[in-house]
């Protein structure tokens, strides 16, 4: 450590500190500021130029005086310690040990912004992941290597679903290596003990690294947490060969960290009030996942966000779909009826989904069967809004069924319980059997072949006459 | 396109100067008041590749294209006097490159699957030799557009080395014989003194001229239905794809580079995905061109410079695409630019001007984004090349909408500059009718100047054309009703135009692009399929004016064979669906005769 010591401030203002210029201040390296209190606070030198130094704190500014303070130049960025101990450790939002441990016994130490990934050395994902949940795997399947988050609101079950898919996330041709990272952002002490009581529940707890920057640390520090998780994730995977799960929770306190600090330092705000730069920020952390050549592992992640207000099309879901590769949105009004887990099927997407699926993979009526079930699932919608227009009793013959059809698609298809792990091959027949309620000629998504070869003879639609109210 | 080989004739005089600031991708120096505006730099002691983009008062703004962590004021900056430029020749093709040209596959060889600052590779490899083919002879006389000599560098492209669009009159003092050569050796000796290589140097930010601009009169066929038919773009044009995320932006250009028409594809992953740069990588030289039986990356170039690289480079990433797209149209080629996504790239320009703290326009946009917008899709269109040939660049960009709503700044102006505007609709996107290409919200201009060229191909295309979207707009129209009263309440003719339109959806417009069968449609194919739904159209009025119950008509077996056409016949076999629309006349001949016996 250089150490190089430079005392007084010229400004403190919010996270941002400045200070009179340093011969050494290299762009982007770790600084220790130290008040009157003696107590370090580790920043980042965010601008540094001949005549000062602006360094972006990462802990609070209280107590930071003009005078008295010492800034103390480390002359490295900033920095996680990885090692094959990093597993079964806690650490707080910066990397230091969090669980009464001494630091893990390493000399390697990765910066922790990482490097891009060159889009030649990636592989592209395409292993299946069996959640055991049917809206995930049926409609918007999990494939080893993607990135993709699950949208939710205040007090939906977002937490017991990512639970659910830690503890049953299985791929089909056997067992792997594998680790969990888990990087808590602005959360509840109660949120980081129900994962912990979770992972603890399914005995993997040995193999999860966590690094947790709770709700009472000061925000600024959650702008470090996911990088330091990304960094022990890389480590991980493509160190060691592990495919490694990561969870990051929740991305919207991240991004109020990042509105924060853009607002702090004068910088001109796009929409909402977060700066321009959000969509690069967060495509710094979402594409840190995936697979590359020349090594056995990968990593998936898995971030949760709560979108303000359930809107969608607030900045930071919006953001994070264009980055991502799908999403899965849960839903209010589900949840409300007291459905579990919630999700709302038609805006949920997996884009890796396509080369994933299908014979050899899960099977092959799954890419015919998901269309239909889409299409199907979509025409009820609207359905339901004729119906609450003119009432139920005057709708067709046909749209009734779509009606019905879509109560059992929500019902059987795409509630189930917090412990039921569904194997593809249940989740696929549930959702023939509720074609098999449909009129066979409204299946144009399903080929003749695969309508033969998979629906349920004794279905109640199949073959029924044709009538005028098809239209 | 480095600064650092010694290609580019003449030398450029280096200049040095100091590093005075460093705010992210933004770097500030003094001392180089003899550089020029737009030069290339070398900044710090890690030499990272820069660009001057602002002078002033308080010396050079440089933007930065690799990341500068770690670097101090104080560090040296050296211009090389020149500006940002890509090397051109044999070897672009099939090549990967990042948003400043450097070559991703070498840079991965040499130093692994991450990229550092600081990385350098040849853009052109040096040590390969391509076989070269003289097309003139000592004595001949050279000028701008004058052929020199041709290499084969692909099965599919021929390489066709023209002098410098700038050359002066002169004549060959010197042409080497038929052989190999590497992108380094020089070929022709000028008795003005100039020395040609067979790779030559262009500046990014500026268009290659042509001699004139042409009126484009040809379809790109893309093999879409909806855009051939529907709103076709033409060789030449420029279209915008703008959509929400997850609408299928991305997907609708995969499949365009696919299987479009055009001799040549730089796609251009501007701001987005690794994975996908992965998967066109992974798939496409899988796939075989319909048309020559060839891998499709033999005629594809790659730039990625995707949402996590540095945010400079993304900038750039756009012109330097379109540069490679005009060295290929000056050889006569017709060159189909996908840039995904111009959102990117207008946030990269937001954020550099940001950092400049520059008066920031509508939504922090600086207010040169129409500007900058309209120049780069200027750079598309239809020429006569210096030598005289016509010559064609389409722009594809994607536009990614915050929230979807098509009324933000890009969305808006980049409509302007365009003439070709598919909009992805999130109701079709959720419910999987892909393409999510709304036949309401789209339209295309190019429609007009294509009618000649379908008259002569097929003169069915403008009445098909014409019919569906007014059928089209009729069925929307309808649905509204239906929204509030139900299709019960309609009378019959209005609920066939319902029963129409679902099967020009399901039939016609919907087209998977993980369908092996149907995710290409030649255009006879295209054509067979409406004609045949329209005809259903004809015939099932006609019938209902007979007395036939509409309940008939739906039930019809052949009814639901057409709506299938499209996966079952595969391009070679469309004599089917003649068959099929052969077979639904008699199916409507027999309806008829029922009735009328049962009248009379
Ligand atoms: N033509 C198509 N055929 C089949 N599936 C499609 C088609 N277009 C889109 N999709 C589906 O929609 C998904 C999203 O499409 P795509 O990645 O092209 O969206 P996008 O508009 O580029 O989104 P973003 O802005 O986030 O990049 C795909 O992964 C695929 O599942
Ligand atoms: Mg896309």
């Amino acid at each position: 450590m250089r150490g190089l010591e430079h005392r007084g401030l010229s400004r403190a203002e919010g996270p941002i500190v400045i200070a009179r210029r340093v011969e050494t201040a290299g762009y982007g390296e770790m600084a220790a500021v130290y008040g009157r209190d003696g107590a370090r606070r580790v920043g980042r030198v965010v601008d540094s130029s001949l005549e000062s130094i602006a360094i972006q704190l990462f802990a609070s500014n209280a107590g930071l005086s003009i005078d008295d303070t010492r800034v103390e130049l480390l002359g490295r960025p900033l920095e996680l310690r990885v090692g094959p101990d990093l597993l079964g450790r806690v650490f707080d939002g910066l990397g230091e040990p969090a669980d009464g441990y001494p630091r893990i016994l390493s000399s390697e130490r990765r910066e922790v912004n990482g490097d891009p990934i060159n889009p030649a050395a990636r592989v592209y994902p395409r292993d299946f992941i069996q959640t055991g949940v049917s809206a995930i795997d049926g409609m918007n399947t999990l494939i080893r290597g993607q990135k993709l988050p699950i949208f939710s609101g205040n007090g939906l079950p977002h937490n017991r679903l990512a639970a659910q898919i830690v503890r049953q996330a299985r791929i089909l041709s056997g067992d792997e290596p594998f680790a969990i990272v888990f990087a808590g952002m602005g959360i509840k002490y109660d949120v980081a003990r129900f994962f912990i009581d979770a992972f603890e529940r399914s005995g993997v707890l040995s193999r999860v690294v966590m690094f947790l920057s709770l709700a009472d640390s000061p925000s600024i520090e959650r702008l470090v947490t996911p990088k330091c998780a990304l960094t022990a994730a890389e480590y991980l995977a493509y160190g060691m060969g592990m495919h490694v799960l990561v969870v990051l929770t929740d991305m919207t306190n991240y991004c109020e960290a990042l509105r924060e600090v853009s607002a702090s330092r004068g910088e001109v705000p796009s929409r909402k009030g977060y700066p321009g730069y959000l969509y690069s920020d967060l495509a710094s952390v979402y594409e840190r996942a995936g697979k590359i050549e020349g090594s056995a592992g990968s990593i998936t992640q898995i971030p949760i966000l709560s979108m303000p207000n359930d809107d969608i099309s607030n900045p930071i879901p919006d953001l994070t779909g264009y980055i991502t590769e799908g999403q899965i949105v849960l839903d209010r009004e589900l949840f409300q009826r007291g459905a579990y887990p919630s999700i709302s099927v038609l805006p949920s997407l997996s884009r890796l989904m396509k080369d994933g699926i299908g014979e050899g993979m899960t099977r092959d009526d799954h890419k015919e069967l998901s269309s239909q079930l889409f299409a199907a699932y979509a025409r009820t919608k609207s359905v339901r809004n004729l119906a609450s227009i003119i009432g139920e009793e005057e709708l067709s013959p046909l749209d009734k069924r779509f009606l019905r059809f879509g109560e059992r698609f929500e019902a059987e298809f795409v509630s189930q319980a917090e412990d039921e792990d569904r194997s593809i091959g249940q989740t696929l027949d549930i959702g023939w059997k509720l074609l098999s309620g449909l009129p066979r000629d409204e299946l144009g998504r399903i080929s003749r072949a695969m309508i033969d070869k998979y629906l349920p003879k004794e279905g109640d639609g199949a073959d029924e006459k044709r009538s005028p109210d098809q239209v | 396109m480095m600064p650092s080989g010694p290609r580019g004739g003449g030398a450029p005089k280096a200049v040095q100067g100091r590093i005075t600031r460093i705010s992210g991708p933004v770097v500030v120096a003094e001392g180089l008041g003899s550089a020029g505006l737009y030069d290339v730099v070398e900044v710090g002691e890690a030499r990272l590749a820069g660009e001057i983009i602002r002078m002033d008062g308080r010396g050079a703004t440089i933007q930065v294209y690799e990341d500068d962590t770690g670097m101090k004021p104080g560090e040296k900056v050296v211009s090389l006097g020149r500006p940002l430029s890509v090397s051109l020749g044999p070897g672009l093709i099939g090549t990967i490159y990042d948003g400043i040209q450097r070559p991703l596959e070498r840079l991965k060889e040499s130093s692994g699957s991450f990229i550092k600052s600081g990385l350098r590779g040849e853009s052109l490899s040096t040590r390969r030799k391509w076989p070269f083919a003289p097309a003139i002879k000592p004595g001949d006389s050279i000028g701008p557009g004058t052929l020199l000599g041709t290499v084969r560098e692909t099965e599919l492209v021929e390489h066709r080395v023209f002098a410098p669009p700038r050359s002066p009159p002169c004549k060959a003092s010197h042409v080497a014989p038929a052989g190999e050569y590497t992108v380094d050796d020089e070929i022709v000796e000028t008795d003005s003194g100039l020395r040609l290589r067979l790779a030559q140097e262009w500046p990014v930010r500026q268009a290659r001229p042509a001699r004139r601009r042409l009126a484009p009169s040809e379809p790109l066929i893309t093999g879409l239905r909806v855009i051939d038919v529907l709103f076709p773009l033409s060789k030449g044009g420029c279209a915008a794809v703008p959509g929400g995320f997850g609408t299928g932006k991305t997907m609708t250009q995969h499949a365009i580079a696919k299987f479009c028409d055009a001799d040549i594809i730089v796609y251009v992953g501007c701001g987005e995905r690794g994975n996908e740069m992965t998967d066109v990588l992974t798939e496409f030289p899988k796939l075989v061109d319909p048309r020559t039986g060839r891998s499709i990356m033999e005629r594809t170039i790659l730039i990625a410079n995707t949402s996590n690289m540095p945010v400079a480079a993304r900038e750039v990433s756009i012109y330097t695409g379109i540069t490679l797209a005009e060295y290929y149209r000056d050889m006569g080629y017709d060159v189909a630019v996908m840039a995904d996504s111009t959102s990117r790239w207008a946030e990269a320009l937001r954020e550099l001007s940001g950092r400049l703290e520059e008066m920031p326009a509508e939504e922090g946009f600086p207010a040169y984004l129409p500007t900058r917008l309209a120049e780069f899709y200027e750079r598309g269109g239809r020429v006569e090349t210096l030598a005289g040939e016509p010559g064609s660049i389409s722009i594809i960009g994607a536009v990614s909408p915050p929230g979807g709503d098509f009324s933000e700044p890009v969305t808006q102006h980049t409509k302007r500059f365009i003439r070709c505007f598919w909009a992805l609709d999130r109701d079709l996107a959720n419910a999987r009718h892909y393409p999510a290409i709304s036949w309401i919200d789209s339209y295309s201009e190019y429609a007009e100047e294509l009618r000649e060229w379908w008259d002569r191909k097929d003169p069915g295309w403008k009445e098909l054309r014409a019919r569906t979207l007014e059928l089209m707009k009729r069925e929307q129209k309808l649905e509204q009703i239906v929204r509030l009263i139900g299709a019960d309440a309609l009378p019959d003719e209005q609920r066939l135009i319902l029963v129409t339109a679902e099967m020009i959806k399901n039939g016609f417009l919907q087209q998977s692009s993980f369908d092996e069968v149907d995710k290409y449609c030649v255009p006879e194919k295209q054509l067979l399929i409406l004609q045949t739904i329209l005809e259903f159209h004809d015939l099932g009025e006609k019938a209902l004016k007979q007395g036939v119950p509409l309940s008939d008509i739906i039930g019809l077996p052949s009814r639901e064979r057409i709506t299938r056409l499209k996966g079952e016949v595969p391009n070679d076999r469309i004599d089917e669906i003649r068959a099929a629309g052969r077979e639904l006349g008699a199916a409507f001949g027999e309806l008829g005769l029922k009735y009328e016996r049962e009248d009379g």
